[in-house]
Parts: C-alpha cells; sequence; structure tokens
C-alpha cells in the first residue's frame, strides 16, 4: 500500500529494564532480567509470586499530590514515556499542528489498580465512600488523554485494548491515520500496570503463570511472567519530520491485523501466518529482507510452538537465517504495553546492529527450533527491517515491520 | 466412614468432570481419558477450579505442562486418586 511515509522521531520507556528507551535497550544488550520478587499488598496470598516490577519507583519524584489523585500508575507510566519522546523527537507543537497531532495508547487493565484499591476499600473495609476522581482514574483512555492535555495535542486521540495486542495495534493506528493523511505526527504506544492482587489473582486462575521463571522458546518452559510499564512513540510524516532536520530513528513501513476467529485462548497459526504475511505485504518487502523478529514469545507451550510454526510457514527457508528473539524473558509480559517496550528492541535492532536476547534459554524445543538469539546479545549487521509480532488472547493479531530509512 | 467419604469424593470428582463435558455423571467411566470425555484445556482449568472449591484443597497445577504436574490427569480413575491424596495430605 502506498501513501504518505511515516516515520519515527522519538522513543520513550519505563519498564522493569529501566526508567528511559535508552536504558531499557541496555540492559537488553546486557541480557538482564527485570522479574523480580513482587511487592504490594495481600502478594502472600498469592501463588504467583514473581513479576517485571519496576523497582525503586516513586511516584511523588515525577508528579504532584494533585496530579497524583488523577493518575494511576498506567497513567504515570505513559506519561513519562511519553515526556521522554517529545524530548526527543523535538517536536514542537504549534497551533497548526496541534489539531494535526494525537495520541493512540494501547493498554488491556487501563485503571485497573484504582479499581483494585478501590474495591478493597468498598467490600473488604466496609468504607461508603471513595475517591471522587475514581472513575477518570481508572477508565482506560485516561493516560491518552493526559498525554493530550500535557502535550496539546487536539487531533484525533483515544486507546485500543486488544489485551496482548493492544499497543501493536495502537501504533498500527498511529501508522494508519499519518498515512491516510487524517494527522501529521501521533504520539503512540502502550502502557500497562496490573501488578497488583486483583490483577494477579485473576490471571493465576488461568494457570498459565509460570512460578519459578520466563523461559520463551526453551524447552522447560512453563508459562507467562507479567512485567509492567510503558513505552512511547512519536511517530511522524515524513515530510514533516525532514522539513524540520528531525533525527528519524526508523520508518514504520508495514502493518497487519488478522483475528484468529477460533479460541478465546488458543493461538492459532493459520492467524499468525496471515498477519505476518499481511505485513509483508503491505510494506512491500520480501519475506527475505526481514533479518530480526522481536517474537510474541510469551514463554506458554501452547504460544511459543504456534509461533515458531507460523515463523517457518511464512518464511521458509529464511526461516533458518533470521534471528527472533523473546524480550519478555527480561521485562516480563507487559500486556496492553508489551509491543510497545518490544519496539525499543527493533530499533535498537536497526540502529545499533544489536540484537537482544532470549534469556533464561535453558535447552531446545524441536518444536522451536529458529534461531532464538539465546541468552546473549548479539551484534550483526545489515539488519534492514524488522518485524515485531503480537498475538493477544481473543486471537487478535497484529504485526507491525519497521525498516531503516532508506 | 473413609469408605463413604471415598465414595462422596469419586462422586463428586464424576459431576464436576461431567458437568464440563455435558454428560450424565453415569456416561463418564473410571478409565476415561479427558480426551475421551472432550474435556480441552480450557474446560480442565475450569474443572481443577471447582474440584479446589469443592474440596477446600489447592491443586498445584499449570496448564503450560498438564502432564508434567503431580495433579494426575490421565485419567477419571487418577485424577479421583490425586484428589483423595491431596485430601488426605491437606488436612
Amino acid at each position: 500500500m502506498t501513501g504518505r511515509r511515516v516515520v519515527i522521531t522519538g522513543q520513550g520507556a519505563i519498564n522493569a529494564l529501566g526508567a528511559s528507551a535508552a536504558a531499557t535497550a541496555a540492559a537488553m544488550r546486557e541480557g538482564v532480567s527485570g522479574i523480580v520478587p513482587l511487592e504490594f499488598q495481600d502478594v502472600e496470598r498469592l501463588q504467583i509470586a514473581i513479576g517485571g516490577q519496576i523497582r525503586g519507583y516513586r511516584p511523588e519524584d515525577h508528579f504532584s499530590r494533585q496530579e497524583l489523585t488523577l493518575y494511576d500508575k498506567f497513567t504515570q507510566f505513559g506519561l513519562l514515556a511519553a515526556a521522554e519522546a517529545m524530548a526527543q523527537s523535538g517536536l514542537v507543537v504549534t497551533e497548526a499542528l496541534a489539531e494535526r497531532a494525537g495520541v493512540i495508547l494501547g493498554t488491556a487493565g487501563g485503571g485497573l489498580q484504582t479499581q483494585d484499591e478501590n474495591y478493597r476499600q468498598v467490600y473488604e473495609e466496609g468504607k461508603n465512600r471513595v475517591h471522587p476522581f475514581v472513575v477518570p482514574r481508572l477508565m482506560n483512555n485516561a493516560a491518552a488523554s493526559h498525554v493530550s492535555m500535557i502535550h496539546g495535542l487536539q487531533g484525533p486521540s483515544y486507546t485500543v485494548a486488544t489485551a496482548c495486542s493492544s499497543s501493536n495495534h495502537a501504533m498500527g493506528q498511529a501508522f494508519h491515520l499519518i498515512r491516510g493523511g487524517l494527522a501529521d505526527a501521533i504520539v503512540t504506544g502502550g502502557s500497562e500496570s496490573m501488578l497488583c492482587f486483583g490483577g494477579i489473582k485473576a490471571w493465576e486462575g488461568l494457570r498459565v503463570m509460570s512460578k519459578d521463571g520466563c523461559r520463551p522458546f526453551s524447552a522447560n518452559r512453563n508459562g507467562m511472567v507479567q512485567g509492567e510499564g510503558a513505552a512511547v512513540f512519536v511517530f511522524e510524516e515524513y515530510e514533516h519530520a525532514r522539513a524540520r532536520g528531525a533525527e528519524i530513528l526508523a520508518e514504520v513501513a508495514g502493518f497487519a491485523m488478522t483475528s484468529d476467529a477460533s479460541d478465546i485462548v488458543m493461538p492459532s497459526t493459520r492467524g499468525a501466518v496471515r498477519a505476518m504475511q499481511g505485513a509483508l505485504r503491505d510494506a512491500g518487502l520480501a519475506p527475505e529482507a526481514i533479518g530480526y523478529i522481536n517474537a510474541h514469545g510469551t514463554g506458554t507451550t501452547a504460544n511459543d510452538r504456534s509461533e515458531c510454526a507460523a515463523v517457518r510457514e511464512v518464511f521458509g527457508a529464511h526461516a533458518d537465517r533470521l534471528m527472533i528473539s523473546s524480550t519478555k524473558s527480561m521485562h516480563g509480559h507487559v500486556i496492553g504495553g508489551t509491543g510497545a517496550v518490544e519496539l525499543v528492541a527493533c530499533l535498537m535492532a536497526l540502529n545499533e546492529g544489536v540484537i537482544a536476547p532470549t534469556i533464561n534459554y535453558d535447552a531446545p524445543d524441536p518444536e522451536c527450533d529458529l534461531d532464538v538469539v539465546p541468552n546473549t546479545a548479539r551484534r550483526v549487521e545489515g539488519v534492514q527491517a524488522v518485524m515485531s509480532n503480537a498475538f493477544a488472547f481473543g486471537g487478535l493479531n497484529a504485526v507491525v515491520i519497521v525498516k531503516k530509512l532508506g | 466412614m473413609p469408605g463413604m467419604l471415598k465414595d462422596t469424593v469419586k462422586d463428586k470428582v464424576v459431576a464436576i468432570l461431567a458437568e464440563q463435558a455435558v454428560l450424565d455423571p453415569s456416561e463418564v467411566p473410571m478409565e476415561a481419558t479427558l480426551q475421551d470425555l472432550g474435556i480441552d484445556s480450557l474446560a480442565l482449568v475450569e474443572a481443577v477450579f471447582a474440584i479446589e472449591e469443592a474440596f477446600d484443597i489447592q491443586v498445584l497445577f499449570n496448564a503450560n505442562a498438564p502432564t508434567d504436574s503431580e495433579f494426575d490427569i490421565s485419567t477419571v480413575a487418577t485424577i479421583v486418586r490425586a484428589v483423595e491424596n491431596l485430601i488426605a495430605a491437606q488436612k
């Protein structure tokens, strides 16, 4: 598909690996694990006690008391990542640009921590009133709205909630809006903060969580580990970015989305195949052009097997030449923000020639026999285009391709 | 008395599995596998939850590796035995 070209001119992130995009990329380069014992109220009543929780994070270091009455943690993370991305992009929101610029963020749980705290107060503690701002704090669009307010972005802004694909869907929408001429700049990515008693208790019920670590593609993997955080990017129309002399981190080359239309939790190889093929077609790239895939790679038995089969089907013989890794092994599954955090690894592959590893890789699984960049980052030259996969519960798949500006 | 408890455990487990399989308990033979009963992974997770609720026990079961778990889900009979063991252990 042709249209206006879309580039990335800023990135920001906060997650268990670091409090900026640069810190996140540095930790990925080192193969650091951000998975730690969880710390929050009632954690002793959980069977799952580990996660990619951001250590040493103090909201009051970043926001005023008045702001914090309105900001759930997922909003705080989104705002911090957006501020970093906007600063890096150097984008000045003039009166003319304001109406051509917006915010599209992904989240699955929205203000889940706010819900959890307030349900505890009314049900467990028997209180009969809650803070007056509970609704504006918990709503799924709170992060997108606050980003739009702080940066004065008055064009199209909304939130996408498609579970683990939310931020890839959000970035795909941003790409489409700019390519189609409906906007010139969109602040996009995703944010999530489900690490609280109710959030993990619900996941525990599905019995797909690991108690001891996230080991994607490894024969001894036994489930996912949840993380938290956000990553946000500035997507901008190419001529607009060029005219103002912006540094261009990458070009958004293609995007595709499909629905398995089969099962609410079990992934379908077919749906993943169609999404990857669609993204390649949209980007006008041959499979051989992709040097690296940031996998969905949750570390569940079903996802990793199904994803590897899909990659083989799409890439044929090239599947044995490309690299594929799951950075969830390090930052955990950031759910509605995960594709955005993983795009940091994609930009590192393009701009620094470093492929983030899949850590905790202990033993090969014949059903995942691809080059998963085990345990140690790899320095490579000439990676021109990379793919980022997200395959959500509900069978909703979203695949993004970014490439070096040609 | 122990015999009576045993029958109760068996009947309750069979009833739980029968409900997931949309069958009458009389159509759930002890040697049947979950596959025989048409119980898929999602239904199994629900059944394990129902077992935990019914007997007030904790079943360590990971859907990623259902066959590796100590909770033996090979057949209806092994599930009944596993539940009996857990009740005895967690009393």
